[in-house]
């Protein structure tokens, strides 16, 4: 009896998360030894970038003209993705650190 | 290969001619520890210096942020040399660094405002470069020890990442 009120259970679950439009998601950059992986993510408004800073030093998130995430030692941090449209980021302390973000809209 | 360090300090004016009369033999692990040390505390001396004469802002954050990262890795560097039970070794090149830029110290202490942003901003980018020019070819190469290699890789990136900084602040200066 069991296994099929699963099925049952997990069938409606499948199928309520299918009727809900675009689901927000959590995406993870980890930051380690001065670079943003992935470099390049993909992601609609309404998602969430948080950023692990596996590094000794304090970064950035920053768009010239745009967001500005400040993200401690060995710490994280987040943002919530308001705009769709395609950003180069770079760390303000260490403008070797380079990363970009396509958003397309929810 | 400590010549070869000594000549690009000298290159920019860093050092003595006596200073460069050392020996030409690559410098030890406790000798690296040593001068990777003493650059980052003398980075450290001329922010401080920065932070009590600038009143600019993105020379005040740069400087804020050498104090920030130099302590950062001189934590790890002391941390580093306790565990592996290394006496960091004074030697004739953290001797030149240490008085080339006690000399600039004072030069830039003569300055004000502007003229003291500008010499500032651009001391570092000079510093910056020799440092990690020294790192490159130098003291990562002759660094025995896995973990002082590793970290001194480390500290590179961080200072090319300074280096970034201070050209971008140079620049704006202009």
């Amino acid at each position: 009896v069991l296994p099929g009120r699963s099925l049952v259970v997990y069938v409606i679950i499948v199928w309520g998360m299918d009727s809900v439009p675009a689901q927000a998601d959590v995406i993870n950059v980890v930051i380690d030894n001065l670079v943003f992986s992935p470099e390049e993510i993909k992601a609609k408004v309404g998602d969430t970038i948080t950023w692990n800073n596996k590094d000794i030093v304090a970064h950035t998130a920053t768009v010239r003209g745009g967001f500005d995430v400040m993200i401690e030692a060995n710490k994280s941090a987040s943002l919530v993705l308001t705009k769709p449209g395609a950003v180069d980021y770079y760390c303000r302390f260490h403008p070797n650190m380079k990363g970009r973000i396509a958003v397309t809209p929810d | 290969m400590l010549v070869k360090l000594s000549t690009a300090l000298a290159a920019i004016g860093m050092l003595s001619t006596a200073a460069l009369a050392q020996g030409a033999a690559s410098p030890t692990d406790p000798q690296i520890a040593h001068i990777a040390y003493t650059a980052g505390q003398l980075d450290i001396e001329a922010a401080k210096q920065a932070l009590s004469k600038s009143k600019n802002k993105d020379v005040r954050a740069f400087a804020e942020n050498m104090v920030q990262d130099h302590t950062a890795v001189n934590s790890k560097a002391l941390a580093l040399v306790k565990k592996l039970k290394v006496t960091p070794e004074d030697n004739d090149t953290s001797r030149a660094l240490t008085k080339a830029a006690t000399e600039k110290r004072a030069e830039l202490s003569k300055l004000n405002g502007a003229a003291f942003d500008k010499a500032y901003a651009a001391n570092e980018v000079a510093y910056h470069s020799t440092v990690n020019g020294a790192l490159e070819t130098t003291l990562i190469p002759s660094a025995t020890n896995p973990e002082l290699k590793s970290l001194l890789q480390t500290g590179l990136k961080i200072f090319q990442g300074h280096q970034q900084h201070a050209e971008q602040v140079a620049a704006a200066l202009q």
